[in-house]
């Protein structure tokens, strides 16, 4: 059976892709890209469990194994990246607000 | 005497005294970022609380607006800051670290095996951490006072 | 010091862009000195690179060790590696040359668009992250990398969408970003699910493990990434964003984002080719299915539309549509030399795109400039009042839609027969393409520029523009009479690159 990181990564995304997909307030799109990005990230985290392992901290580590940090790494980046999608989204949303009146997407006037 | 949109007197005191403790502990993060988890993003992410928590708990006009020009003055020195120190390695490659394992600025050498973090060590990484603390902590106090002071017709992003 | 051309080609826009705000407060024009500076010593470091791919091989760089060629210290790949062989080359250099062509194209275009003196300092800056984040993709050899400037590209280009601050700008960012976010998460999964099962993330070294043998979730992850690079291409049935934001961004810029789609088809053939090994079985022909779907949905399209940047912006994705067909066929049929035939004339079919949809976005920035009208009912009988403009735009449609003297029908004309080879039916719909984009251009020509004399203000064109505009038109000239030299030095080392995947293999490990 698969472990249980795994399970809610894919409620998560799944979540995720239905709200974005779905729902027409501006603001509940840019939460739902948020969850996904949190999804992706502990899927990704996830992946570097070792059996036993302890955190990959070098000041005044005991001598056992330890979890592999790379993906730490790249998680940290994505965090970076996915602040600044999620920031100039919002930017977006608010400027859309003060034009139309609205967050409702079928009100603004979007173009086919 | 109170105004509608301006939090209690309770909040205001504890904004102000909260400052000190949040500010003390993001220069930690930022500085022990060789050795500890955290580093520039994340220090620089909870100094900027503190500009959240100030326009949250006082009125729009009480804060200065002209802190956004400073606040992007500093952001585009962290950034070049952080890009000379990229370029200074140069003489071997792009990104090197010149200043580990020897017994300059921030060099001094690791000890093997395990042991209590030594601040010195690192070489341009602790010098990177504080470049990119500086600018995250500018960038998105900047993000947070645009976004608050918004006026259709005047709004930019960077 | 030439040894870091690599590194120093993505630092220096990089550096740049950060010093732009800062150097745009003492004055306008060491501001503008400054941009196109930095951009005319990437371009150099960029020839510079290709020549001496074109003589030496495969150039890698390790960013950050002790030498620039210390990749493998213990058998494996550590650092952030940059990979570059002909074809990262020559597409780096069709980055770097148009958008030195649009900066200097904007340097009087944007003093008409916009008299703020920080707004434009932002838009510089912008600019130049988005050319960095481009560079860095094409020279990239790590998927994670790969992962970064995707992000860096995508963001700066939403922000430089909603330039023009009115109400649809806004929205068609605000949908860019929702498409571009969602893609490169999708790319993150895949590179996850790459790394569980190898424990690398170079890929050169992830090449070498697939070659062994390749397995189901190889295959997910294959998916994963080919669906989220192609959100950023942009083919037919993932077409709407593009339409939008090439509505909403200066001309100059529309410019500089059709070669970031083509940076996106040279990643995804990158990743098709040397990563994963799939020639000659299905992948070639979803792509091929794409790309003829592109062409058609985008030619018919065009003919409805009111808006001539919006009528351009379908042409454009008809365009990218015989790209793809092109590097499809050199897919599925990559054992045969047709399909030789077929890569080359993708490749080629690149370079013609970008500098012929780029004159002919420039043309409309031109009109806009003089005329503040976009809408084709408005326009009329422009050619009484400027005789070059009208031209340019032969010189433009007759490039297009793949004419003689020109050179679309070099590139073409090898996506043609050799397309025919693998199914007359797909050769059947390219022609047919070509010759209603004809339609469509010559439609635009008598409405814009013939007709009786246009009686409203005109504003003179300044020299700057009208120049980058006659040399870019002096090239198309050029590599559609010469053909032999772009393509004996230029496309066939390239497509030996993509095919060769030995040599990129060889060249980290």
């Amino acid at each position: 059976m698969i472990s249980l990181p795994f399970i809610a990564v894919i409620i998560l995304v799944s979540m995720a892709l239905f709200a974005i997909i779905f729902k027409r307030n501006l603001i509940k799109i840019v939460m739902a890209v948020h969850i996904m990005g949190s999804g992706v990230n502990l899927f990704l985290i996830s992946l570097g469990y070792t059996e036993g392992g302890i955190a990959p901290i070098f000041t005044n580590a005991p001598g056992m194994q330890m979890v592999l940090p790379t993906p730490q790494a790249l998680v940290l980046t994505s965090i970076v990246i996915n602040i600044a999608v999620v920031a100039l989204m919002l930017s977006f949303a608010i400027a859309i607000y003060a034009r139309y009146g609205t967050f409702d997407t079928t009100k603004v006037r979007l173009k086919g | 005497m109170k105004r509608d949109n301006e939090a209690s007197g309770i909040v205001k005191n504890v904004a102000c005294i909260l400052a000190i403790p949040i500010t003390v502990f993001g220069l930690y993060v930022i500085l022990h970022g060789h050795l500890t988890p955290g580093g520039g993003f994340v220090g620089g992410a909870v100094m900027a609380t503190l500009i959240a928590l100030f326009l949250v708990s006082f009125r729009k006009d009480m804060i200065k607006g002209g802190m956004k020009k400073s606040f992007s003055l500093s952001e585009t020195l962290g950034l070049l800051a952080f890009i000379s120190l990229a370029f200074l390695g140069i003489s071997a490659t792009f990104f090197h670290n010149f200043l580990a394992n020897t017994d300059l600025f921030f060099g001094t050498i690791v000890p093997f095996g395990s042991n209590p973090g030594y601040l010195g060590t690192g070489g341009t990484a602790p010098l990177m951490n504080i470049a990119i603390g500086l600018e995250v902590f500018s960038g998105l106090s900047l993000i947070v006072l645009l976004m608050a002071y918004y006026k259709p017709g005047g709004e930019g992003n960077d | 010091m030439m040894e870091h051309a690599p590194a120093l080609a993505i630092a220096i826009p990089l550096f740049a862009a950060f010093a732009v705000s800062l150097i745009g407060k003492i004055g306008k024009r060491i501001r503008n000195m400054w941009v196109i500076l930095s951009l005319i010593l990437t371009e150099l470091l960029v020839i510079y690179l290709n020549y001496e791919i074109l003589t030496n091989g495969i150039h890698t760089y390790a960013l950050g060790a002790a030498l620039p060629s210390l990749i493998s210290p213990g058998g494996f790949p550590v650092r952030i590696i940059l990979e570059i062989d002909a074809v990262n080359a020559l597409v780096s250099f069709i980055v770097i040359s148009i958008t030195l062509a649009a900066v200097v194209y904007c340097w009087r275009f944007m003093q008409a668009i916009s008299k703020d003196r920080e707004h434009i300092d932002r838009f510089y800056s912008l600019l130049l992250l988005f050319t960095a984040g481009m560079i860095g993709m094409s020279f990239t050899g790590d998927f994670f990398t790969l992962f970064v400037f995707l992000e860096l590209t995508s963001v700066s280009s939403a922000a430089l969408v909603s330039f023009f601050r009115d109400g649809e700008s806004f929205e068609a960012a605000f949908k860019y970003m929702i498409i571009s976010a969602i893609g490169a998460l999708f790319l993150l999964l895949g590179i996850g699910i790459l790394y569980s099962q190898y424990g690398l993330l170079n890929m050169a070294a992830i090449a070498k493990e697939i070659m062994l043998h390749m397995s189901f979730l190889d295959k997910v992850s294959l998916s994963l990434i080919v669906s989220a690079i192609l959100l950023k291409i942009g083919p037919v049935p993932l077409h709407m964003w593009k339409v939008d934001i090439y509505q909403k961004l200066p001309a100059p810029l529309v410019a500089v984002c059709i070669t970031s789609s083509l940076v996106g088809i040279y990643v995804l053939s990158r990743i098709l080719f040397s990563v994963f090994f799939v020639m000659g079985s299905l992948s070639g022909w979803i792509i091929i299915i794409l790309g003829v779907l592109s062409i058609f949905v985008g030619v018919t399209m065009s003919l409805l539309q009111k808006n001539l940047k919006r009528m351009m912006a379908y042409a454009a994705i008809a365009e990218i549509g015989y790209v793809m067909l092109g590097i499809g066929t050199g897919l599925a049929a990559a054992s045969k030399d047709f399909g030789f035939i077929a890569l080359s004339g993708g490749i080629l079919h690149t370079l013609n795109d970008a500098l012929n949809m780029g004159l002919l976005f420039l043309i409309t920035g031109a009109i806009f400039y003089a005329t503040k009208k976009t809408d084709i009912r408005d326009l009329g009988g422009l050619a009484h009042r400027s005789a070059s403009l009208s031209a340019l735009f032969i010189i433009g449609m007759l490039a297009v839609s793949g004419l003689p003297p020109f050179n679309g029908f070099v590139s073409k004309l090898m996506i043609y027969e050799s397309v025919f080879c693998l199914n007359p039916l797909l050769a059947v719909v390219g022609i047919l393409g070509s010759i209603l984009m004809l339609a469509i251009f010559a439609k635009v020509f008598v409405s814009v520029f013939l007709g009786t004399p246009y009686r409203r203000k005109f504003k003179k064109m300044p020299a700057s523009m009208m120049a980058v505009m006659w040399i870019i038109a002096l090239f198309i000239l050029f590599l559609g009479m010469f053909p032999e030299m772009a393509i004996n030095n230029l496309v066939t080392p390239a497509a030996d690159a993509l095919i060769n995947h030995e040599a990129y293999m060889g060249g980290v490990i």
